[in-house]
């Protein structure tokens, strides 16, 4: 007797969603397939329920090798489909235990969904952060080599520091005016936007920490003004280093419900 | 799709991540972020414990700015985090209670040798 399979949900699109999902292999290694009902389209996959049921979810999100790959899985599988079509993604690890559960979703949520993907339709989530951009030769570059010697290194030491320490000071004000300036701009260009708390530099492969990391909802038809507004932004503030990614699909604007307004 | 320096390099610089551009292109913070943390809940009928998710949203948002970066110099975020892993914490405890007991054991040789150098009988009576 072989075990039913789980169906893990990528994401809800429209009717026409169907045709852009045919051959592709999604999580788990399954098969990518179109599940209808309620008018509405929930992109779907078999998953096996021993790599995929309740305890072994659990488990399996704590291995960073094993999040990596569903992550990515999961996301391509939505990438693919929104190049297409309104998407309204789901969450990471989205699991019915049949298709007439995730039907029966589909069917319950069919509103708020349709809301939804009316409101993204045409419209990208493009990612930006900003990092301060703290040079420490910029403290560094404008001490003088040949400090007093009268003064001992103890003094020159502090001198030194003690300018270092103004000059990030300085830096990060003017990174945080920036920073506050550079999302007003993009925020006037875009549908919608969203404010994340910055990311910390834990174990930074940067030097400066994060200013601004938004996202914004864009319509397609000003993502060129948008990238190039960013581009303009970047030249314009030198207190940050700018960072744009995108576009995805909106996973920034579906909200705890699916919902949400644009503001 | 990465594109450096537009601008002198005094000047911001725009680096650009082209999801659209392959699969490969978006890097795993950035997806991890999106699909961890945003996208629509809807509990399956399969569930995660919320508070996992929670939890694990949480700490990839402390580390998430350079998790490749982590990964490479070995940084085992999972195991070695007492908030996430109950074995962990209780290691913690262990080397707390180890520290301890290693410091009164010194604090009592310390006594005995006080006492024995002052040639008192008190304190090496445990020696007899």
């Amino acid at each position: 007797m072989t075990e039913n399979p789980c169906v893990w949900v990528y994401a809800v699109a429209d009717d026409a969603a169907s045709a852009f999902t045919a051959g592709s292999i999604g999580v788990g290694g399954g098969a990518v397939r179109p599940l209808s009902a309620a008018g509405l389209t929930a992109i779907v996959g078999g998953v096996a329920r021993s790599e995929f049921g309740e305890a072994a979810l659990r488990q399996n999100l704590e291995d960073l090798e094993w999040l990596e790959r569903t992550a990515r899985a999961h996301h391509e599988v939505i990438e693919t489909v929104a190049r297409e079509r309104p998407v309204v993604p789901m969450r990471l690890a989205t699991v019915y235990s049949s298709d007439e559960a995730a039907a029966g979703m589909l069917r319950e949520r069919a509103a708020d969904l349709r809301q939804a993907l009316i409101r993204l339709g045409g419209r990208s989530e493009w990612g930006v952060k900003a990092y301060v951009a703290i040079s420490d030769d910029r403290a560094d570059g404008q001490q003088p080599e040949t400090a007093d010697p009268s003064a001992g290194p103890g003094a020159a030491y502090l001198r030194r520091r003690r300018a270092q320490l103004a000059a990030h000071r300085d830096a990060r004000q003017e990174a945080m005016a920036s920073a506050q300036a550079v999302h007003a701009e993009l925020d006037r260009l875009s549908a919608s936007a969203r404010l994340y708390p910055p990311q910390s530099p834990t174990i930074a492969d940067r030097s400066g920490s994060m200013a601004l990391n938004a996202a914004y909802l864009v319509g397609d038809d000003r993502a060129e003004e948008f990238e190039a507004a960013v581009t303009e932004l970047a030249a314009r503030h030198g207190a940050l280093q700018l960072t744009l990614t995108g576009p995805w699909p909106a996973y920034s604007f579906v909200g705890q419900d699916g919902t949400e307004d644009a503001r | 799709m990465t594109y450096g320096n537009l601008a002198p390099p005094s000047s911001g610089t725009v680096r650009r991540s082209g999801v659209a551009g392959g699969p490969q292109a978006a890097n795993l913070a950035d997806i991890l972020e999106r699909v961890l943390d945003k996208g629509l809940v809807i509990a399956g009928d399969i569930r995660v414990n919320l508070l996992d998710i929670e939890l694990l949203t949480i700490k990839l948002r402390l580390v998430i700015a350079s998790l490749d970066t982590a990964r490479q110099v070995g940084i085992n975020w999972w195991e070695s985090d007492p908030w996430l892993n109950a074995q962990a914490a209780d290691r913690a405890a262990e080397k707390s209670r180890d520290q301890q007991e290693l410091e009164e054991e010194n604090r009592e040789l310390r006594n005995r040798i006080e006492a024995l150098e002052s040639g008192g009988h008190n304190g090496g009576s445990r020696g007899d």
